[in-house]
Protein backbone atom coordinates (compact mmCIF):
# COMPACT_ATOMS: atom_id res chain seq x y z
CA UNK A 1 0.00 0.00 0.00
CA UNK A 2 1.33 3.59 -1.05
CA UNK A 3 0.32 6.61 1.01
CA UNK A 4 -2.15 7.52 -1.38
CA UNK A 5 -3.84 4.10 -0.84
CA UNK A 6 -4.69 4.67 2.95
CA UNK A 7 -8.10 4.54 3.99
CA UNK A 8 -7.78 7.60 5.42
CA UNK A 9 -6.53 9.34 2.19
CA UNK A 10 -9.02 11.13 -0.21
CA UNK A 11 -9.34 9.59 -4.08
CA UNK A 12 -11.17 10.18 -7.27
CA UNK A 13 -13.85 7.93 -8.07
CA UNK A 14 -15.61 7.90 -11.47
CA UNK A 15 -19.16 6.99 -11.75
CA UNK A 16 -19.04 3.31 -13.29
CA UNK A 17 -22.86 2.79 -13.24
CA UNK A 18 -26.11 3.64 -11.18
CA UNK A 19 -29.29 2.39 -10.75
CA UNK A 20 -32.43 2.97 -9.34
CA UNK A 21 -33.16 1.32 -6.02
CA UNK A 22 -36.60 2.84 -5.00
CA UNK A 23 -38.37 6.20 -6.34
CA UNK A 24 -35.96 8.14 -3.40
CA UNK A 25 -32.86 6.19 -3.88
CA UNK A 26 -29.97 4.63 -5.95
CA UNK A 27 -26.89 2.22 -6.20
CA UNK A 28 -23.91 3.94 -7.46
CA UNK A 29 -21.06 1.91 -8.74
CA UNK A 30 -17.24 3.72 -8.75
CA UNK A 31 -14.04 2.93 -9.90
CA UNK A 32 -11.76 4.57 -7.53
CA UNK A 33 -8.43 3.91 -8.00
CA UNK A 34 -6.30 2.67 -4.67
CA UNK A 35 -9.65 1.76 -2.97
CA UNK A 36 -7.86 -1.33 -2.60
CA UNK A 37 -11.32 -3.81 -1.61
CA UNK A 38 -12.71 -3.95 1.53
CA UNK A 39 -14.22 -6.22 4.31
CA UNK A 40 -17.99 -6.48 3.97
CA UNK A 41 -19.78 -3.92 6.42
CA UNK A 42 -17.63 -1.20 6.02
CA UNK A 43 -18.16 2.39 4.78
CA UNK A 44 -16.74 5.25 3.12
CA UNK A 45 -16.75 9.13 3.25
CA UNK A 46 -17.74 11.21 0.34
CA UNK A 47 -16.51 14.77 0.05
CA UNK A 48 -18.84 17.18 -2.04
CA UNK A 49 -17.12 20.90 -2.93
CA UNK A 50 -19.23 23.83 -4.12
CA UNK A 51 -17.41 26.16 -6.18
CA UNK A 52 -16.74 28.41 -3.37
CA UNK A 53 -14.66 26.36 -1.54
CA UNK A 54 -17.48 24.81 0.91
CA UNK A 55 -17.36 21.05 1.15
CA UNK A 56 -19.60 18.53 3.01
CA UNK A 57 -18.68 15.33 4.11
CA UNK A 58 -21.06 12.19 4.34
CA UNK A 59 -20.80 8.58 4.90
CA UNK A 60 -22.27 6.28 3.04
CA UNK A 61 -22.43 2.33 3.34
CA UNK A 62 -20.58 0.17 1.14
CA UNK A 63 -22.88 -2.94 -0.59
CA UNK A 64 -19.74 -4.21 -2.68
CA UNK A 65 -17.52 -6.89 -0.27
CA UNK A 66 -14.18 -8.44 -1.21
CA UNK A 67 -10.96 -7.52 -3.30
CA UNK A 68 -10.65 -4.60 -6.16
CA UNK A 69 -11.19 -0.47 -7.32
CA UNK A 70 -14.83 -1.25 -7.69
CA UNK A 71 -17.13 0.08 -5.08
CA UNK A 72 -21.13 0.11 -5.01
CA UNK A 73 -22.98 2.53 -2.68
CA UNK A 74 -26.54 2.68 -2.59
CA UNK A 75 -27.72 6.41 -1.00
CA UNK A 76 -31.42 7.43 0.26
CA UNK A 77 -32.18 11.06 -0.45
CA UNK A 78 -32.55 12.89 2.68
CA UNK A 79 -35.42 15.61 1.46
CA UNK A 80 -33.14 18.16 3.55
CA UNK A 81 -30.25 16.89 2.64
CA UNK A 82 -26.61 18.80 1.63
CA UNK A 83 -24.90 15.50 -0.14
CA UNK A 84 -27.66 12.80 -0.72
CA UNK A 85 -30.19 14.70 -3.12
CA UNK A 86 -27.09 15.07 -5.45
CA UNK A 87 -25.92 11.94 -5.36
CA UNK A 88 -29.39 10.36 -6.37
CA UNK A 89 -30.53 12.83 -8.62
CA UNK A 90 -27.81 14.29 -10.54
CA UNK A 91 -24.75 12.23 -10.49
CA UNK A 92 -23.88 10.78 -14.07
CA UNK A 93 -21.72 8.20 -15.21
CA UNK A 94 -18.47 9.36 -16.04
CA UNK A 95 -18.62 11.83 -13.18
CA UNK A 96 -15.99 12.35 -10.49
CA UNK A 97 -16.61 12.00 -6.91
CA UNK A 98 -14.26 12.25 -4.05
CA UNK A 99 -14.47 9.60 -1.74
CA UNK A 100 -12.45 7.74 1.10
CA UNK A 101 -12.11 4.67 3.08
CA UNK A 102 -12.91 1.81 3.57
CA UNK A 103 -13.52 2.78 6.94
CA UNK A 104 -14.64 1.12 10.01
CA UNK A 105 -13.82 -2.27 11.41
CA UNK A 106 -16.04 -2.97 14.23
CA UNK A 107 -19.25 -3.24 11.66
CA UNK A 108 -18.00 -6.14 9.54
CA UNK A 109 -18.19 -9.79 9.27
CA UNK A 110 -15.68 -11.68 8.08
CA UNK A 111 -15.95 -14.84 6.77
CA UNK A 112 -12.80 -16.32 7.93
CA UNK A 113 -10.15 -14.53 11.13
CA UNK A 114 -6.93 -15.82 11.09
CA UNK A 115 -7.46 -18.81 8.71
CA UNK A 116 -10.64 -19.86 10.61
CA UNK A 117 -14.11 -20.50 8.81
CA UNK A 118 -16.70 -18.56 10.74
CA UNK A 119 -19.59 -20.70 10.97
CA UNK A 120 -21.35 -19.07 13.67
CA UNK A 121 -25.24 -17.94 12.99
CA UNK A 122 -25.01 -14.22 11.74
CA UNK A 123 -28.72 -12.74 12.14
CA UNK A 124 -29.13 -9.06 10.35
CA UNK A 125 -31.75 -6.71 11.04
CA UNK A 126 -31.77 -3.47 8.17
CA UNK A 127 -34.28 -1.01 8.31
CA UNK A 128 -34.73 1.23 5.15
CA UNK A 129 -31.41 1.67 3.30
CA UNK A 130 -29.75 0.28 6.67
CA UNK A 131 -30.09 -2.97 4.30
CA UNK A 132 -26.68 -1.61 2.67
CA UNK A 133 -23.77 -3.01 4.94
CA UNK A 134 -25.78 -5.81 5.23
CA UNK A 135 -26.16 -6.47 1.37
CA UNK A 136 -22.43 -6.55 1.54
CA UNK A 137 -22.27 -9.60 4.16
CA UNK A 138 -24.51 -11.38 2.23
CA UNK A 139 -21.99 -11.12 -0.54
CA UNK A 140 -19.25 -12.25 1.11
CA UNK A 141 -21.27 -14.78 2.51
CA UNK A 142 -22.11 -16.36 -0.48
CA UNK A 143 -18.60 -15.43 -2.39
CA UNK A 144 -16.81 -17.19 -0.22
CA UNK A 145 -19.37 -20.42 0.29
CA UNK A 146 -19.68 -19.92 3.99
CA UNK A 147 -21.68 -22.57 5.94
CA UNK A 148 -22.28 -20.01 8.41
CA UNK A 149 -26.59 -19.79 8.63
CA UNK A 150 -27.81 -16.26 7.93
CA UNK A 151 -30.79 -14.94 8.57
CA UNK A 152 -31.69 -11.33 7.30
CA UNK A 153 -35.08 -9.72 8.76
CA UNK A 154 -35.97 -6.67 6.21
CA UNK A 155 -38.32 -3.96 7.46
CA UNK A 156 -39.63 -1.66 5.04
CA UNK A 157 -42.46 1.12 4.34
CA UNK A 158 -43.90 -0.62 1.03
CA UNK A 159 -42.29 -3.22 -1.56
CA UNK A 160 -41.55 -0.38 -3.34
CA UNK A 161 -39.00 1.12 -0.67
CA UNK A 162 -36.56 -2.31 -0.71
CA UNK A 163 -33.46 -1.53 -2.06
CA UNK A 164 -31.45 -4.87 -4.11
CA UNK A 165 -35.52 -6.04 -4.24
CA UNK A 166 -34.38 -8.62 -6.89
CA UNK A 167 -31.25 -9.70 -5.08
CA UNK A 168 -33.03 -10.72 -1.90
CA UNK A 169 -35.90 -12.39 -3.61
CA UNK A 170 -33.61 -15.10 -4.66
CA UNK A 171 -31.54 -15.58 -1.58
CA UNK A 172 -28.38 -17.30 -2.05
CA UNK A 173 -27.80 -20.95 -0.27
CA UNK A 174 -27.69 -20.83 3.50
CA UNK A 175 -30.09 -17.42 3.45
CA UNK A 176 -33.14 -16.81 4.53
CA UNK A 177 -34.57 -13.50 3.98
CA UNK A 178 -38.10 -12.38 5.85
CA UNK A 179 -39.58 -8.74 4.78
CA UNK A 180 -41.63 -6.67 7.18
CA UNK A 181 -43.67 -3.84 5.78
CA UNK A 182 -44.51 -0.85 7.94
CA UNK A 183 -47.03 1.12 5.59
CA UNK A 184 -48.24 -1.15 3.29
CA UNK A 185 -47.76 -5.11 2.68
CA UNK A 186 -48.10 -6.61 -0.90
CA UNK A 187 -51.96 -7.94 -0.95
CA UNK A 188 -52.44 -11.09 0.64
CA UNK A 189 -49.13 -11.03 3.13
CA UNK A 190 -49.85 -12.60 6.74
CA UNK A 191 -48.23 -10.09 8.78
CA UNK A 192 -50.07 -6.56 8.92
CA UNK A 193 -47.87 -3.59 8.17
CA UNK A 194 -46.69 -1.89 10.95
CA UNK A 195 -43.12 -1.29 12.63
CA UNK A 196 -41.42 -4.85 14.08
CA UNK A 197 -41.99 -5.84 17.45
CA UNK A 198 -40.51 -7.49 19.59
CA UNK A 199 -43.08 -10.51 19.34
CA UNK A 200 -41.63 -10.41 15.54
CA UNK A 201 -38.05 -10.66 16.62
CA UNK A 202 -38.92 -13.40 18.31
CA UNK A 203 -40.80 -14.84 15.54
CA UNK A 204 -38.37 -14.42 12.87
CA UNK A 205 -35.32 -14.18 14.38
CA UNK A 206 -32.48 -16.56 15.21
CA UNK A 207 -33.12 -17.06 19.37
CA UNK A 208 -30.73 -16.01 21.90
CA UNK A 209 -29.69 -19.33 22.93
CA UNK A 210 -27.74 -19.84 19.98
CA UNK A 211 -25.70 -16.88 20.41
CA UNK A 212 -25.97 -15.54 16.76
CA UNK A 213 -23.76 -12.59 15.80
CA UNK A 214 -26.32 -9.58 15.16
CA UNK A 215 -26.27 -6.76 13.29
CA UNK A 216 -28.86 -4.34 13.03
CA UNK A 217 -28.33 -0.89 10.59
CA UNK A 218 -30.77 1.81 9.95
CA UNK A 219 -32.45 4.87 10.89
CA UNK A 220 -31.14 5.89 15.03
CA UNK A 221 -35.15 5.20 16.18
CA UNK A 222 -35.28 1.59 14.58
CA UNK A 223 -31.71 0.17 15.67
CA UNK A 224 -32.35 1.64 19.27
CA UNK A 225 -35.74 -0.30 19.54
CA UNK A 226 -34.88 -3.61 17.67
CA UNK A 227 -31.20 -3.67 19.66
CA UNK A 228 -33.02 -2.97 22.67
CA UNK A 229 -35.98 -5.63 22.12
CA UNK A 230 -32.78 -7.74 21.35
CA UNK A 231 -31.60 -7.48 25.07
CA UNK A 232 -34.81 -7.83 26.30
CA UNK A 233 -35.36 -11.49 24.73
CA UNK A 234 -31.70 -12.52 25.85
CA UNK A 235 -29.30 -11.75 23.59
CA UNK A 236 -26.28 -10.31 24.88
CA UNK A 237 -25.53 -6.74 23.94
CA UNK A 238 -22.22 -7.44 23.70
CA UNK A 239 -23.34 -9.66 20.40
CA UNK A 240 -25.65 -7.04 18.82
CA UNK A 241 -23.87 -4.31 16.39
CA UNK A 242 -25.24 -1.58 15.40
CA UNK A 243 -25.03 1.25 13.20
CA UNK A 244 -27.16 4.23 12.71
CA UNK A 245 -27.85 6.23 10.21
CA UNK A 246 -29.98 9.30 11.67
CA UNK A 247 -33.02 10.34 9.50
CA UNK A 248 -36.30 9.62 10.86
CA UNK B 1 -28.72 15.85 10.20
CA UNK B 2 -31.35 14.84 13.07
CA UNK B 3 -30.57 13.37 16.43
CA UNK B 4 -27.48 11.29 16.54
CA UNK B 5 -25.80 8.55 15.06
CA UNK B 6 -23.11 6.30 16.46
CA UNK B 7 -19.37 6.17 16.38
CA UNK B 8 -19.07 4.38 13.23
CA UNK B 9 -18.82 7.71 11.71
CA UNK B 10 -15.91 8.48 13.60
CA UNK B 11 -13.77 6.37 11.59
CA UNK B 12 -13.04 8.82 8.30
CA UNK B 13 -12.52 12.30 10.28
CA UNK B 14 -10.11 10.52 12.92
CA UNK B 15 -8.51 8.34 10.20
CA UNK B 16 -6.55 11.48 9.27
CA UNK B 17 -4.75 12.31 12.78
CA UNK B 18 -4.52 8.51 13.85
CA UNK B 19 -3.00 5.47 12.39
CA UNK B 20 -5.77 3.01 14.21
CA UNK B 21 -9.24 2.51 13.72
CA UNK B 22 -10.64 4.58 16.34
CA UNK B 23 -14.38 2.34 16.33
CA UNK B 24 -12.19 -0.54 17.49
CA UNK B 25 -11.05 1.03 20.57
CA UNK B 26 -12.47 1.15 23.37
CA UNK B 27 -12.84 4.24 26.17
CA UNK B 28 -13.97 4.48 29.80
CA UNK B 29 -16.02 6.93 30.82
CA UNK B 30 -14.99 9.46 33.40
CA UNK B 31 -18.23 10.05 34.80
CA UNK B 32 -20.11 6.25 34.81
CA UNK B 33 -16.78 4.10 34.36
CA UNK B 34 -18.88 2.70 31.55
CA UNK B 35 -16.10 0.89 28.97
CA UNK B 36 -17.29 0.64 25.39
CA UNK B 37 -15.98 0.26 21.61
CA UNK B 38 -16.33 3.63 20.61
CA UNK B 39 -18.63 2.39 17.34
CA UNK B 40 -21.18 2.29 20.38
CA UNK B 41 -21.07 5.83 21.93
CA UNK B 42 -23.57 8.25 20.48
CA UNK B 43 -22.91 10.94 18.11
CA UNK B 44 -24.02 14.45 17.60
CA UNK B 45 -22.91 15.58 14.14
CA UNK B 46 -22.33 19.53 14.35
CA UNK B 47 -21.40 21.68 11.29
CA UNK B 48 -17.79 21.77 12.43
CA UNK B 49 -17.49 19.32 14.77
CA UNK B 50 -18.72 15.90 16.38
CA UNK B 51 -19.65 15.62 20.04
CA UNK B 52 -19.14 12.21 21.01
CA UNK B 53 -21.40 11.04 24.57
CA UNK B 54 -21.08 7.94 26.69
CA UNK B 55 -23.87 5.41 25.65
CA UNK B 56 -24.48 4.60 29.05
CA UNK B 57 -24.70 8.34 31.06
CA UNK B 58 -24.44 11.09 28.05
CA UNK B 59 -21.53 12.51 29.33
CA UNK B 60 -19.60 14.01 26.70
CA UNK B 61 -16.75 11.60 26.10
CA UNK B 62 -14.79 13.58 23.06
CA UNK B 63 -15.12 16.59 21.26
CA UNK B 64 -13.71 16.96 17.50
CA UNK B 65 -13.84 20.21 16.14
CA UNK B 66 -12.56 20.33 12.76
CA UNK B 67 -11.69 23.72 11.35
CA UNK B 68 -10.02 24.24 7.31
CA UNK B 69 -6.69 24.48 8.66
CA UNK B 70 -6.84 22.24 12.11
CA UNK B 71 -8.62 19.49 14.04
CA UNK B 72 -9.04 19.71 18.11
CA UNK B 73 -9.95 16.94 19.84
CA UNK B 74 -10.87 17.39 23.54
CA UNK B 75 -10.75 14.28 25.59
CA UNK B 76 -11.75 14.72 29.06
CA UNK B 77 -14.46 12.84 29.35
CA UNK B 78 -12.22 9.64 28.89
CA UNK B 79 -10.25 8.06 31.86
CA UNK B 80 -8.04 5.98 28.84
CA UNK B 81 -8.63 4.78 25.56
CA UNK B 82 -7.86 1.18 24.80
CA UNK B 83 -6.59 0.55 21.36
CA UNK B 84 -6.29 -3.53 19.62
CA UNK B 85 -3.16 -4.19 18.18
Amino acid sequence: MTDTDKPSVWKVGVVAETRTETASGRSIVLDVPGWGGNIAGQHADVRLTAPDGYTAVRSYSVASAGSGDRVQLAVDRLPTGEVSPYLVDDLIVGDQLEIRGPLGGWFVWRPEIDGIEQTGPVQLIGGGSGIVPLVAMIRSHAASDSTAPFKLLYSVRTPDDAFFRSELAEPSRGLDVTWAYTRRAPDGWARPAGRLTRADLEARTFPANLSPAVFVCGPTGFVETVANSLVELGHDPARIKTERFGGQ
Amino acid sequence: MTGHVDGNVLAGPLSELFRFDVTTASARCVSCGDVATLACAMVYVEPASLIVRCRNCDDVLMVVVQEPDLVCIELRGMAWLQVPR
